[in-house]
């Protein structure tokens, strides 16, 4: 609770609807002792005072009644009636949400079909019918405003409470002998209380004006009383005459609404918890680059994509976390690079800071090069990043299904990633898209084309992210654990499909995996990282076969084997180290059964040997005799 | 030794899309009738990809989905309400992602009781006693009993998840991916844990996983799934080392293994059968390389082939 | 294509149905008496009951219900008795006044409402989107009515570029610019709050499209950043927009009602709101039908529409 508060505070907007509103609501609440004229009593010989005239400080309406005594007792009025409409309306329809999202089946169909013809009402009409049947008066406007709204409460918290009552929670809680009533009241209200909260602070606004709305039509409060909506539709007549009797009234609504609504907004964002990490900003075309020195632009390299001593963090409020701290590695024409690491190591963003596809805000490349051909790409301004991304650096991603875009052909996807670096006829691109299709071995190409992704399985979509990265006849392939999401089988084709194609184009791949089998089976080389950091490097058979860092060695043996039969694994104690906390010295140190007093004091440089190197101050094997 | 857990016939049909008037336009079989069972203390691995039903049947056998035909006996007694909370006291089920199985809501302490309360009356004091004995044997500290889940990681949230099921007292557990979600070094914590409270309190497990090598490490007999049925079963240090059905073993050559040279162990298509047009014969026979018109024409039943190995193929490969 | 929009015509029948029973039960809960409501109360006995049986209301409700459905289908709404006139009649040419001002009214604020919406999600943070975000709070928190009276002061009265209210001028208007002239200052006091709604709803659309995936890979092609915001994000936004856009015109009908009474607009609102203090039932009951039933018509055309966008809905 405290936090919320703490939240709402912060956002300036909110505070000041905060403030507006509660000098409102606390006039509101003393009118009745405050030493105002009778708001009822008419002086047609002061009709139409100006606003500071003796004794009348906003003046008198058309009647001669005192305007400051009518605004007070209206806004008292509307305040109230427009908070009853939407407690009424948020209890009943969260109420039917509940038990319709809950249950599902019959009752739910029962209930929403009920909910959708009052959504088939375009809502005044209802609002109308209801006060037509009623009679005009403000207890009957408020019934039609709270009745139109309930449909709005109904589906809203019914969709919550449906995504809520398919969480495994609740499947455990049925699993602990918890009844459906019990279930309702205790692990799926508290969960929808936020959001009702929310839908209320930001519909309350909307119910004041809906009510004085009725009441300016007449259909509301019945003369001599008066909320502000039926002293507008009063003082209406009278306009152009005598413009302030109308411009009061409506400025009150429109300060409450306005300070409503800014409350409501800052209460949404305080409790929306997507908000609080800020997770809510849409990333930039590319990443952030903040570096402290800037490498030379352009130097002669060996390989043909290199990183150099790359930093990339992350800046979250006042938080830093160091994802990527001082990666450095080279991939050669037709050479397989492997890198892998656990969730957290740094690895996916190391290979997203290559193209500047790290999302930004929050990521922010602080330092270090990624050179094409020795050309620095960091930095490079956007025309450039944008020539090269799919040119001659192409990615492939993880899930497939999220990767492609739901609402367009794989066809135009594919004619697309040509399309944008060089002109093509809409025949060239639609053979040169078939054929595409057939070098990834998807069969029925000529119709596949036209097919949308999720019209096809995860392999198959996974075909075609392959093909969109081979549209251009890249230099490089960055393959982000593209086999991760696949069912085993099919991750068995896809591997084999990568591998057959590096070897006929001469691609560089750098493949980022979790997996220590699949690194096996694909790459020449492989680099595992821990904490942003590589800690050891080298071809991948010497390094699966004699790890030298403590790290490799204890992961290879956590990882069970096919055909090894029941057996204890090996665990490593412990987590890994938050990146925005981390360690002196080795960040491996704490779950290190090598670890000595020298491990935590100064950071461990990465040691090269031949073609292995290893940040390790007692590795597991000494890597120096063994040159490659 | 006595079953612990005996299924038969257990069978699964969803309906599918609905018509403008009347019932549903079809029907899809998640889980064809399927006969398992599992020994006290044993653990059986239940393999497959995603779509063999594996979740679907791990479901109906805690009570959560009602089964459309079959019968589930727990310690010989039939169960046959689909009332999780009869289920409860005798099989309980550790879920695959351990944070969305806790109500972000609710303390570890409120997660905690709900079973104790619920399933055994407990009172107070012997809620807090007996906590604390599971607390200690699932290695969690009792200070995490007054946070909240969002501040645990993943392993540690699945021991809290393991604890409540504990806390159930059943004696069967099923397993439903219980590492799929953690990282390596995490899994490997998680899975010597599970071993570990097997032993000391005679538990039997049913460990679901569509990691083959997980499965093989943890279990005594494996069931192999494929679009809803079992087409094999034996002993786990056998079943991929020896497979018999010809599509455990393309599981087996598919999985990656360090110094396996990379080959695509199959030609053509990978993709299951139409749920809602199964074939007629047996549903690998389109991926199958021995398939003959039999295969494709009849559906092949689990067959006694050895000891301890089961199989439902017409040409089972050769035996060792 | 053609099947789905049958389907969806079909489902629209039990819809429009209720409609009919839940009007027609809310006006049964009228206490009192038509006939007297309409003869007044110095009517003889014989004279109200001879009116209650020509209007059919010595009949058991359910009859009732039946016969005014009967003669609807038939285009026999009844006949209003303080006009005087078919209630058809009356109701087909205020709805046609309605159209013209809520049609463009819709058009603009979704025109309006998107480019804004995108616009601020692009620049996110930006001088562009925090004048957008304070613009589009101001515009949902003002009442319609309130900024109608305030314009009219403004535009009408001190500046005297538009004429104050009405549909045409009284002596020799009546063309299209003479129309235009008029349906300037409602229309777009009828769009403000709608264009609010709607690029509130577009700039949290594009924010939540623009983190996902898909959008990284089109970046990660070389798309360019215009085409990606303006194809790519957009056409996937426009799936959450367009439902939006559905309920809006509803809004936008209902706030028809408001700037109807304040610029004179010889609309259905004003209408009904006029049968309801004149206590004219079947002028009520024929109108609210009448407009809820074409409101379930324009959203089968939204259905429809975002069916054509999204490959994902079976049709």
């Amino acid at each position: 609770m405290s936090a919320f508060l703490k939240l709402l505070a912060r956002n300036r907007l909110a505070l000041g609807g905060l403030i507006v509103m509660g000098l409102v609501v606390a006039l509101a609440l003393i009118t009745p002792l405050l030493p105002l004229a009778d708001p009822d009593v008419t002086n047609t010989a002061d009709r139409y005072l100006r606003p500071l005239s003796d004794g009348h400080l906003l003046g008198t309406d058309q009647l001669g009644r005192d305007l400051l005594s009518r605004l007070l007792w209206g806004t008292r009025l509307s305040l109230g009636v427009g908070a009853a409409a939407a407690i009424f309306a948020a209890v009943s329809g969260a109420a039917v949400g509940i038990v319709a999202g809950y249950f599902g089946g019959r009752t739910d169909n029962l209930l929403m079909r009920g909910v959708d013809m009052l959504m088939a009402f375009p809502y005044i009409l209802l609002a109308l019918a209801i006060v037509a049947a009623l009679g005009p008066g403000l207890v009957n406007a408020l019934i039609a405003v709270a009745v139109v709204n309930i449909p709005f409460f109904a589906r809203n918290i019914r969709g919550i409470t449906v995504g809520l009552a398919h969480k495994e929670f609740v499947d455990a809680a049925k699993l602990a002998g918890m009844s459906h009533a019990r279930i309702i009241l205790s692990e799926i209200l508290p969960n929808v209380v936020p959001v009702i909260v929310i839908a209320m602070s930001t519909t309350i606004g909307w119910m004041i004006l809906e009510t004085a709305g009725l009441s300016f039509l007449g259909l509301g409060s019945q003369p001599p009383q008066a909320d502000l909506g039926s002293m507008l539709g009063e003082a209406r007549s009278a306009l152009i005459t005598n413009p302030h009797v109308s411009v009061i009234p409506g400025f009150m609504i429109l300060v409450i609404v306005m300070s409503i609504n800014l409350l409501g907004d800052g209460v949404r964002d305080a409790l929306d918890p997507r908000l609080k990490s800020g997770a809510l900003s849409r990333p930039m075309a590319a990443t952030r680059v903040d570096r402290r020195t800037r490498p030379d632009r352009e130097i002669p390299t060996e390989g043909l994509l290199s990183l150099e001593d790359l930093h990339t963090q992350f800046h979250v409020k006042n938080r830093v976390y160091k994802a990527v701290s001082g990666v450095s590695l080279s991939v050669k024409p037709g050479e397989c690079l492997g890198v892998i690491g656990e969730s957290g190591s740094g690895k996916s963003v190391t290979a997203l800071s290559i193209m500047g596809l790290v999302a930004s805000p929050p990521g922010v490349i602080t330092g270090g090069a990624a050179r094409l051909e020795g050309r620095d790409m960091i930095g490079a301004p956007y025309p450039e990043l944008r020539s090269l991304r799919g040119r001659r650096v192409a990615y492939i991603f993880q899930d497939p299904l999220a990767t492609l875009h739901p609402l367009y052909k794989v066809g135009d996807q594919l004619i697309e990633a040509i399309s944008c670096h060089r002109p093509i006829s809409k025949a060239e691109g639609r053979a040169k898209a078939i054929e595409l299709l057939k070098s990834v071995r998807i069969p029925n190409a000529e119709s596949r084309i036209d097919s949308y992704p999720h019209e096809m399985s995860g392999g198959m979509r996974q075909r075609v992210g392959i093909a969109m990265a081979l549209a251009n006849d890249p230099d490089v392939i960055i393959a982000d654990e593209p086999t991760t999401a696949l069912d085993v089988t099919v991750q068995a084709q896809i591997l084999s499909l990568l591998d057959d194609l590096r070897r006929e184009r001469g691609l560089a791949i750098v493949f980022i995996t979790h997996d220590f089998g699949v690194v096996g089976q694909l790459c020449d080389r492989v680099a595992v990282m821990y904490a942003g950091r590589i800690v050891e490097q080298g071809p991948t058979r010497p390094v699966l076969d004699a790890p030298a860092h403590p790290y490799t060695a204890r992961l290879i043996a956590c990882v069970p084997e096919l055909g090894e039969g029941k057996r204890k694994l090996e665990a490593i104690p412990g987590l890994p180290p938050s990146v925005d906390d981390l360690p002196k010295g080795c960040a491996f140190a704490d779950r290190c059964v090598k670890v000595q007093a020298g491990c935590m004091v100064n950071d461990i440089p990465l040691e090269r040997a031949g073609a292995r190197a290893v940040r390790c101050l007692h590795p597991e094997t000494e890597i120096a005799e063994e040159t490659a | 030794m006595s079953i612990a857990l005996q299924v038969t016939d257990l069978s699964k049909t969803f309906p599918v899309g609905k018509k403008l008037f009347g019932g549903a336009r079809g029907s899809v079989k998640a889980v064809h009738p399927m006969t398992l069972s599992v020994e006290t203390g044993e653990t059986l691995g239940i393999v497959g990809e995603s779509g063999c039903g594996k979740s679907t049947l791990a479901r109906m056998l805690v009570g959560l989905l009602p089964p459309t035909t079959g019968t589930i006996e727990i310690e010989g007694a039939a169960l046959d309400t689909a009332d999780p909370a009869a289920f409860g006291k005798r099989i309980q089920y550790v879920f695959q992602d351990p944070i969305s199985s806790l109500n972000p809501r609710k303390t570890i302490r409120q997660i905690m009781e709900a079973p104790l309360r619920l399933l055994h009356g407990m009172d107070r004091a012997a809620r807090e006693e007996r906590i604390r004995e599971i607390f200690d044997s699932v290695n969690l500290r009792a200070d995490f009993l007054d946070r909240y889940p969002h501040e645990f990681s993943g392993g540690q949230a699945q021991r809290i998840g393991i604890a409540r099921a504990l806390a159930a007292q059943a004696r069967i557990l099923i397993l439903d991916e219980p590492v799929s979600a953690l990282d390596v070094s995490v899994q490997a914590q998680v899975l010597n844990l599970l071993a570990d409270l097997k032993r000391e309190f005679g538990l039997t497990y049913l460990f679901i996983s569509h990691d083959l090598a997980v499965v093989e490490a943890v279990s005594d007999r494996i069931a192999v799934l494929y679009f809803g049925s079992v087409v094999e079963e034996g002993r786990a240090e056998e079943i991929f080392a020896h497979p018999r059905h010809p599509y455990t073993k393309l599981l087996a050559d598919s999985a990656p293994v360090v110094g396996r040279p990379l080959r695509d162990p199959e030609t053509g298509q990978a993709e299951l059968p139409n749920p809602l047009d199964p074939p007629p014969g047996c549903a690998f026979a389109k991926r199958c390389p021995y398939a003959t018109e039999k295969c494709r024409a009849t559906a092949p039943v689990l067959e006694q082939i050895g000891p301890d190995q089961r199989v439902a193929c017409f040409h089972p490969l050769p035996a060792r | 294509m053609g099947g789905y929009i049958l389907k969806r015509l079909a489902l629209a029948v039990p819809v429009i149905l209720g409609i009919t029973v839940i009007v027609f039960l809310i006006m049964a809960m009228i206490p009192g008496d038509p006939a007297t409501a309409i003869l007044g109360s110095y009517a003889t006995p014989e004279n109200v009951a001879k009116l209650n049986r020509d209007l059919g209301l010595d009949q058991p409700l359910v009859a009732r219900y039946f016969i005014w459905l009967w003669n609807m289908l038939h285009g026999d709404f009844g006949q209003s008795f303080s006009l005087n006139r078919p209630v058809i009649d009356e109701v087909l040419e205020r709805f046609n006044n309605t159209l013209i001002l809520a049609g463009s009214s819709f058009v603009l604020c979704s025109v309006l409402g998107i480019l804004a919406g995108v616009v601020s999600a692009a620049r996110q943070y930006g001088f562009a989107d925090k004048a957008i975000t304070f613009a589009v709070l101001l515009g949902i928190s003002i009442p319609s009515f309130f900024l109608g009276m305030m314009m009219i002061l403004i535009f009408a009265v001190d500046l005297q570029w538009l004429p104050v209210s009405g549909m045409y001028a009284i002596y020799g208007g009546g063309d299209l610019p003479d129309l235009i002239h008029h349906l300037t200052m409602p229309a777009l006091a009828l769009a403000v709050v709608a264009t609010g709604v709607i690029a509130r709803l577009s700039r949290s659309a594009m924010l939540e499209v623009l983190r996902q995936d898909f959008i990284r890979t089109a970046r990660a092609k070389g798309v360019h950043e215009r085409r990606v915001i303006c194809g790519h994000a957009l056409r996937a936004a426009m799936v959450s927009i367009i439902p939006v856009l559905g309920i809006q015109a509803g809004f936008v009908l209902s706030g028809a009602v408001y700037i109807e009474i304040v610029f004179q607009w010889p609309g259905i609102g004003r209408m009904l709101v006029d049968a309801i203090l004149q206590r004219d039932i079947l002028l009520v009951q024929g109108g609210v039908v009448f407009v809820a039933a074409c409101y379930v018509i324009f959203n089968i055309i939204v259905d429809v529409a975002q069916s054509l966008l999204d490959p994902r809905i079976k049709t």
